[in-house]
């Protein structure tokens, strides 16, 4: 495993009181697959990456668990030396992060000299390399940004951050903002890329069909746990947590022939106040009432196949029959009030 | 039946800011949003517009409600061609012809209770302030909002999402119109969430007997909504036919790279390259003829020449493409 | 769900505009550095008020001694707080009633600065095309005028009295808010809520009055607050230089006194300090006030 997350805490200090946005979420990253780290928004996908990058908002605190890459356990300060050189960030709004009153490639040979100390020739050359790696044109080098559409912002954004050769890239949401052609291009790009550089990757989305064309394996998160994990195929055909059930329901597919899109009613909790006991249990049809009490967390550092955080996993067969019948989702107590 | 919203060659260009040596030489830059497009929306209809940004479906939604004027061409609501509606028609046709934004944060002034936002339609209306209490009950009984008072008082920050957006479409009904055009009104919400608004909009649609135009990128979700598809590119419609012929058997070139690009939950889905190179083109100057030639695999000669006109293919079903697509 | 006997507005729902209002008057409480400029004019408007009372003698008399000669430059007593002028004139009295003259100066350059300047904001912001272009054109010559020559070209033209400094600092100042009033209501223009009053059928000066304005009025006020403290100095400038209104007395008339009767190389310090003091106090006040309402306005300027 290239990076282990055990137990993560994250807290924000809000004037409302602590709010806890990632509250024991446990996941692993097999060296040399993509993982992708789903869940709606609020779930705490983003804190827990930014996280592992040292990139906190200010008000934002590690308040337990581990971080263990390459067999290290690293902190924020460790973090910071080994960013952009063992692993790389791709941030959500990577696209406009790129400074407008400077070229693409001078932005580029600025990361390969300060962070990598090559010297500007190596780094001009570089450049180049990694501009062919993400199908951009070399002659493109010379060009600002605004001049740049919004897929080979993002593919210049990859490019830079592949630049010290990193061992692990992060990726938050990037293909979101792009259209679905321009969208395709960039994941077959990152699928080539890490099948030419041996990369582990983790790839931050809202959208599981994303994840099924991309990614290998899958970590669901809800509420700042991690309520299911292992590999796409398996977690997409035979979900064992009823929210991944859920949402399984609630995301179109273009081609199946269900006319109907079930939404699950009623909405995340509040993370500064979470209930006790599993979070999703408010809104789950088949919440018992030991689910308020007592949560099941993912242990072992999810290193299990196939994990799910639910009191019961060992009825998962007849569950998911009964979560493909709309009528389990509207008799929830709280449909239709989302 | 007389169509309720008919579009007949609609252009819309936006000048760009000219060069030194573009005044010298007497040029005109603009981008072309909108070249000829003409389709018509009868009364209960629900017609999705789909396409990738700068397609011009957007434009497209704004110059139906009028807010904004074409270049070229004309578009008639209920017989009254909308060029030239002013004052006393033109509050009329405001009432009938709504619209449901994509950013429900943003489609609501955040100074403005929930009621104060969801009544501003009457006060614009002139109705008499005796009915709006009632008039506003029922929007949201429609909107399944049912609980007043849990909302009445709010600003749009103590709301979610989903919860916003059923205002923004409570909003848009309260004067209870005819024609409804929805700007993607789910993109910005929760995964979860989406499903229930979508059903909203159809649970309206049936019992209002609404007129829907619903604008998307995201051809995955109009077809839980809409029984037929427009699919534009660069400004121009390349297919117009039922959602389900689209879906499954694309006819248009670009169409069909646009349903193989759009991925689906199954781990096993087809990986295969798409039957599409390059990038879109600058909208200021499109390729000549066919506006996709020089990304189709399948161009040929004529494509450059001749721009290809919709024709019908088939039941409901037209395309524009010199393609032998029957 | 409770009945209603007849649609309530319920106060918290009425026009945005009392609301933003009432932000804008609590502000100066929670900011300490706006409410000491607040506490500042408050005093020096209880002065105004009250001149006649805090100083009975007439500024511009002429007074002598009990021994029947001219009371020049007697140095601060129990009699003369701050001592006479050369001429024999009230230092005191003269400050007193300076202030009259100073807020007269300040508060009206600051009004019409405010009127002028936010209607021409809105009204080139919102309707554009050749509204927009003549007004903006028009600001932009009165920006090209440099200031204090073409105060005093102008009083000289039309008299040198007090309302024609007024004027002269108005025509020259208001450009400044209403450009930046106007690219406001640019941005205000473009947000989906506008366009949703306009899809539901409001009219243009209902979006301006309801929706535009009431996010404006912050800035109006920042510029209003500069405006007072521009248009004192202004008027002292001008004063200063011998252009202003010799009828009335005002800090910067003083200060010309002072000058001309060389107050500085004797030491009377009692003369030309307090007009001085005056003065910076009113440009400070007026300077933290607009402070505050910039934070009002841009929250994020607000420290953590």
């Amino acid at each position: 495993m290239i990076l282990e997350i055990d137990g993560l805490k994250i807290h924000y200090s809000t004037r409302a009181g602590a709010v806890r946005a990632v509250d024991g979420a446990s996941f692993a990253v097999p060296e040399g697959r993509i993982v992708g780290l789903v869940g709606e928004s609020g779930c705490g996908k983003t804190t827990a990456v930014r996280a592992i990058m040292g990139v906190l908002a200010e008000n934002g605190r590690r308040a337990g668990g581990r971080v263990v890459f390459k067999g290290q356990a690293i902190d924020e300060a460790t973090t910071r030396k080994l960013l952009w050189r063992e692993i790389a960030y791709v941030p959500q709004s990577a696209m406009s992060s790129l400074d407008p009153v400077y070229t693409v490639g001078a932005q580029l040979v600025e990361v390969l000299t300060k962070r990598g100390n090559a010297s500007r020739s190596a780094a001009r050359a570089r450049a180049a390399e990694l501009f062919d790696l993400v199908g951009l044109s070399e002659s493109r080098l010379a060009d600002y940004p605004h001049q740049f559409s919004g897929g080979m912002r993002q593919r210049a954004a990859i490019a830079m951050a592949l630049a010290l050769k990193p061992s692990l890239l992060l990726a938050d949401e990037p293909v979101t903002a792009l259209d679905v052609i321009v969208q395709r291009q960039i994941l077959d790009m990152l699928r080539t890329l890490q099948q030419r550089l041996k990369l582990s990757m983790v790839l931050v989305t809202h959208d599981i069909s994303v994840v099924a064309y991309l990614c290998d394996d899958v970590v669901v998160m809800y509420a700042g746990q991690v309520i299911e994990s292992g590999p796409v195929r398996e977690v997409l055909a035979r979900p064992r947590h009823p929210y991944t059930m859920g949402l399984r329901n609630a995301f179109p597919d273009l081609m199946s022939d269900a006319l109907e899109l079930v939404p699950i009613g009623g909405s995340p909790p509040d993370l500064s106040d979470p209930p006790p006991g599993c979070r999703f249990a408010p809104r789950c049809p088949f919440v018992l009432a030991a689910c308020t009490t007592s949560a099941a967390l993912i242990a072992d550092g999810g290193k299990q196949a196939h994990a799910s955080a639910c009191l019961r996993d060992d009825e998962a067969h007849s569950l998911r029959k009964a979560a493909m019948d709309p009528a389990t989702w509207q008799r929830s107590s709280n449909f239709a009030m989302s | 039946m007389a169509a309720l919203v008919e579009l007949r060659d609609v252009v819309k260009h936006f000048p760009v800011g000219r060069s030194l040596g573009e005044v010298v030489r007497g040029e005109h830059p603009a981008v072309r949003a909108l070249d000829g497009v003409s389709f018509d929306v009868g009364p209960g209809d629900a017609v999705a517009i789909v396409g990738e940004s700068g397609c011009g479906k957007t434009t497209l939604g704004r110059l139906m409600l009028k807010l904004v004027e074409p270049t070229a061409g004309s578009i008639a609501f209920d017989g009254t061609p909308l060029a030239g509606l002013a004052g006393a028609d033109l509050r009329h046709f405001r009432r009938q012809a709504q619209l449901v934004f994509q950013n429900p944060f943003d489609a609501l002034n955040p100074r403005f209770t929930i009621y104060r936002a969801v009544a501003e339609p009457l006060l614009n209306a002139g109705i008499d302030r005796a009915e709006h209490m009632d008039r506003v009950a029922s929007a949201f009984r429609r909107v399944h909002l049912p609980d007043l008072d849990r909302y009445l008082d709010k600003y749009p920050h103590q709301l979610s999402g989903g919860q916003l957006q059923r205002v923004v479409l409570a909003r848009a009904l309260v004067l209870a119109p005819r024609f409804l055009v929805a700007d993607e009104p789910v993109s910005m919400l929760d995964v979860s969430v989406r499903a229930g608004i979508l059903a909203l909009m159809r649970e309206v649609r049936d019992t209002m007997g609404l007129s829907a135009v619903y604008i998307s990128h995201d051809l995955a979700l109009v077809r839980y909504l809409c029984e037929r598809t427009l699919v534009m590119y660069l400004g121009c419609i390349v297919e117009d036919g039922p959602t389900d012929e689209i879906v499954r058997r694309p006819r248009h070139p670009y169409t069909q790279a646009l349903v193989a690009a759009v991925p689906v939950p199954d781990a096993d889905q087809s990986r295969a390259p798409l039957p599409i190179s390059g990038n879109v083109p600058d909208a200021r100057e499109p390729p000549s003829g066919c506006r996709f030639r020089d990304r189709c695999p399948r161009a040929m000669a004529r494509c450059a020449a001749e721009t290809p006109l919709l024709r019908p293919i088939g039941d409901g079903h037209r395309v524009a493409c010199h393609l032998d697509l029957a | 769900m409770a009945e209603r006997a007849e649609p309530v507005l319920p106060v918290r729902t009425g026009w945005p505009l009392l609301a933003v209002l009432r932000r804008m008057a609590a502000m100066p409480l929670r900011d300490p550095f706006a409410f000491t400029g607040l506490l500042i004019y408050v005093l020096f408007v209880l002065v105004a008020l009250f001149a006649d009372q805090l100083a009975p003698t007439d500024p511009l008399e002429i007074l002598f001694t009990k021994a029947g000669k001219l009371a020049a430059n007697v140095p601060p007593s129990l009699d003369f707080p701050l001592g006479t002028t050369n001429l024999g004139r009230d230092i005191y009295a003269q400050l007193v009633h300076g202030t009259r003259s100073a807020l007269a100066v300040g508060l009206s350059a600051a009004i019409i600065v405010a009127i002028v300047g936010t209607v021409v904001g809105l009204v080139a912001g919102y309707f554009g095309g050749m509204v927009d272009a003549v007004l903006m054109r028009i600001a932009d010559m009165a920006l090209s005028l440099p200031f204090l020559p073409f105060v005093i070209v102008l009083t000289g033209f039309l008299g040198a009295s007090t309302s024609n400094i007024v004027l002269a600092v108005a025509l020259l100042l208001w450009p400044n808010s209403a450009r930046v009033i106007r690219s406001q209501v640019l941005t205000l223009r473009e947000r989906a809520y506008v366009e949703a009053a306009r899809v539901t059928g409001a009219s243009s000066w209902r979006i301006l009055f309801v929706h535009i304005a009431p996010n404006i009025l912050p800035l109006s006020f920042v510029y209003a607050a500069i405006a007072i403290g521009w248009a004192i100095i202004t008027e002292a400038s001008v004063s200063f230089l011998g252009f202003g209104d010799s009828e009335s007395v005002s800090w910067g008339y003083m200060l010309q006194d002072a000058f001309s009767s060389q107050a500085l190389s004797r030491g009377q310090y009692a003369w030309f300090v307090p007009p001085g003091v005056c003065i910076i106090l009113v440009v400070v006040a007026g300077f933290f006030i607009s402070r505050g309402y910039e934070e009002v306005f841009m929250p994020r300027l607000r420290g953590r």
